[in-house]
């Protein structure tokens, strides 16, 4: 059997046509997979054929979930685009607001206060270990273990959500960041009801960690199941916690220490098998670097205002130019890339989400594997289809 | 041995089952509508016009300046500015809307309008039990159906509202400053030319 595969150590380049000849006789079965899968996390389609049970071409169709956005932005304020940026990945609207609010700052040159800008790693780290908790949730559940683990991560999330509300005034379309700081500032009751929250999250990751990592069975249908080459990785694009299963060492945070993530002392989790697991087992050690990141964030957060008090909030025309902000998002790198002509709109709105671009690589990780662990490599990619489709 | 991890994961899930019976901070299902949950003070829904005093209709603050009809990202808002004007809280003569509409089955509960709004008129409602049978109408509110007194918004937001009500009273305070000061200038001016002619008569 000719298998394009993407196990061997040179690569022909991720861009040739992946192609699999059917074994023996008969003829392929062709599936479609969504829109309306339980797997899918939304609208997604997968249009998979299959030759008994192996899969022999996948072809992701998705934009059933189009909205529009980028175009909207264009002919509305840069204020007016802040909250529908909540609305790309709802599970992290924090970090989505965050990457925006970067571009525009560079757009404008506008600084932004310290605390704020604590205030920002803490709102990103929490969101980056409710993410990682309930990602890890939804993927085990795509194994058939309906609803244990995903019912103790949503336990835990209930609590970051509750925080998110106390602050920001709501659970997901939070609207909170603005160019040149936040729009609230974080109460000192707050701030303990964070620390309580952040004191808790440890025991959490150790109760997931024994839950499952050592789970035979997790084991038996995640190991070398949809590896993932570092090459090919690389080639495609790909970021964020799957680049990081891959073994590439690349963390938006250590490389451009944007914000003030410099300062905080973490370390990058790699993976050495570059299979499902690993990209199991990134994002449970992430949430152990998270919440180191939260616990110093939270210890020398300064006081101070959270808002620049020359910055705009309406009415602002940035000079022509250019500026692309991108953060480490929970998913991957996240950017926003703008174009002003000088008017009160962007001239361009352009969003790189890492949902869409990590999800190019399903079909060469799929591709010689059972049907039934397509959808557990489908959910080890983690996408949110608001973010796929925009 | 095969199967201890399995075995360890359960023992984990025996724990969380017994905790459940236990813990009080576990026993979290609340029997919605009879039982509620304490509200979160921050907590926002839908927009609401203040007013001040008895009369909603006399005592709205929104002057009809249309900031937030143009800001509102999904364009809920609809405003009439009035033809007459009418003394605001400070007695300055201004505008006020003839109409003022939400159609919250369109709103997005951003909160852009009242970080706009330069006249504190318009906040943040908790009220979430909206639902109605008709879906045009019925989810189109007009400034009645959106008016609410200063105390209830006191209620519900007591510390934002203590924030704004003290930035309306420093703002009241310098318009009244401003108004005697101009009143104690044309006192003066109008006692300085009588005194003047004689001088330059000289």
């Amino acid at each position: 059997m000719a298998v394009a595969d993407n196990k061997t150590d040179k690569p022909e380049g991720w861009n040739r046509p992946p192609v699999m000849e059917p074994d023996g006789e008969g003829e392929l079965l062709e599936v479609a997979m969504g829109p309306h899968h339980p797997s899918t996390h939304g609208v997604f389609r997968m249009d998979v054929a299959l030759d008994g049970e192996r899969v022999i071409r996948l072809k992701p169709v998705f934009g059933y979930l189009h909205r529009n956005h980028e175009k909207l932005a264009e002919g509305m304020s840069y204020l007016g685009s802040m909250p529908f940026t909540d609305r790309l990945d709802y599970i992290c609207p924090l970090t989505n607001n965050w990457a925006y609010a970067l571009a525009v700052e560079k757009l404008t040159g506008q600084e932004v206060p310290e605390r704020a800008e604590y205030l920002r790693v803490i709102l990103g780290e929490l969101t980056r270990f409710q993410n990682h908790a309930s990602s890890i949730g939804f993927l085990i559940q795509e194994m058939g273990a309906s609803g244990t683990p995903l019912m103790y991560a949503f336990r835990e999330r209930e609590k970051i959500l509750d925080l998110f509300e106390m602050l920001t005034g709501a659970r997901m379309m939070v609207n909170y960041m603005r160019f040149g700081g936040c729009r609230v500032d974080a109460s000192a009751a707050w701030l303990d009801a964070a620390r309580k929250v952040v004191a808790g999250l440890p025991g959490f990751a150790d109760e997931m960690d024994r839950l499952l990592s050592g789970n035979e069975i997790l084991m038996a249908r995640t190991q070398g199941v949809g590896v993932l080459r570092s090459e090919l990785a690389v080639n495609a694009g790909v970021t964020g916690p799957m680049l990081r299963a891959s073994g590439v060492n690349y963390d938006i945070r250590k490389v451009d220490g944007y914000g003030i993530y410099n300062r905080f002392n973490f370390r990058v989790p790699l993976g050495d098998h570059w299979d499902v697991y690993d990209r199991y087992m990134i994002r449970l050690l992430e949430m152990r670097e998270s919440i180191k990141i939260l616990e110093q964030a939270l210890k020398d957060i300064p006081a101070g205002p959270v808002m620049d008090p020359k910055a705009k909030l309406r009415g602002f025309r940035p000079k022509p130019g250019e500026a692309y902000g991108r953060i480490e998002a929970p998913k991957g790198e996240l950017g926003f890339y703008l174009i002003s002509d000088g008017g009160p709109n962007p001239y361009r709105y352009r969003i790189r989400p890492p949902s869409l671009i990590n999800l190019t690589v399903l079909e060469d990780m799929a591709l010689g594997e059972n049907v039934a662990d397509v959808v557990l490599i489908f959910g080890s990619v983690d996408i949110v289809l608001g973010e796929v489709d925009r | 041995m095969l199967g201890e991890g399995i075995l360890k994961g359960m023992a984990e899930t025996a724990k969380n089952f017994a905790g459940s019976f236990i813990s009080a901070e576990r026993l979290t299902t609340v029997q919605y509508p009879e039982e509620r949950i304490a509200p979160i003070e921050a907590t926002r829904d839908f927009p609401f016009l203040v007013y001040d005093g008895a009369d909603w209709e006399a005592g709205l603050r929104c002057v009809a300046c249309q900031i937030c009809e143009k800001e509102c990202p999904p364009k809920c808002i609809y405003i009439e500015k009035s033809a007459d004007k009418k003394p605001d809280f400070t007695g300055k003569l201004q505008f006020y809307p003839a109409k003022f509409d939400i159609d919250i089955s369109v709103c997005m509960s951003c909160q852009i309008c009242v970080e706009v709004c330069p006249f504190e008129a318009i906040k943040m409602d908790t009220e979430f039990e909206l639902s109605t049978a008709d879906r045009f109408g019925g989810l189109l509110y007009d400034r009645k159906q959106l008016a609410k007194s200063n105390e209830h918004y006191r209620k519900i937001h007591p510390t934002e509202a203590a924030q704004v009500d003290a930035r309306l009273a420093e703002g009241k305070a310098k318009a009244d400053t401003k108004t005697t000061n101009a009143a104690i200038a044309a006192a003066v001016k109008g006692a300085e030319i009588p005194a003047r002619t004689p001088a330059g008569g000289d």
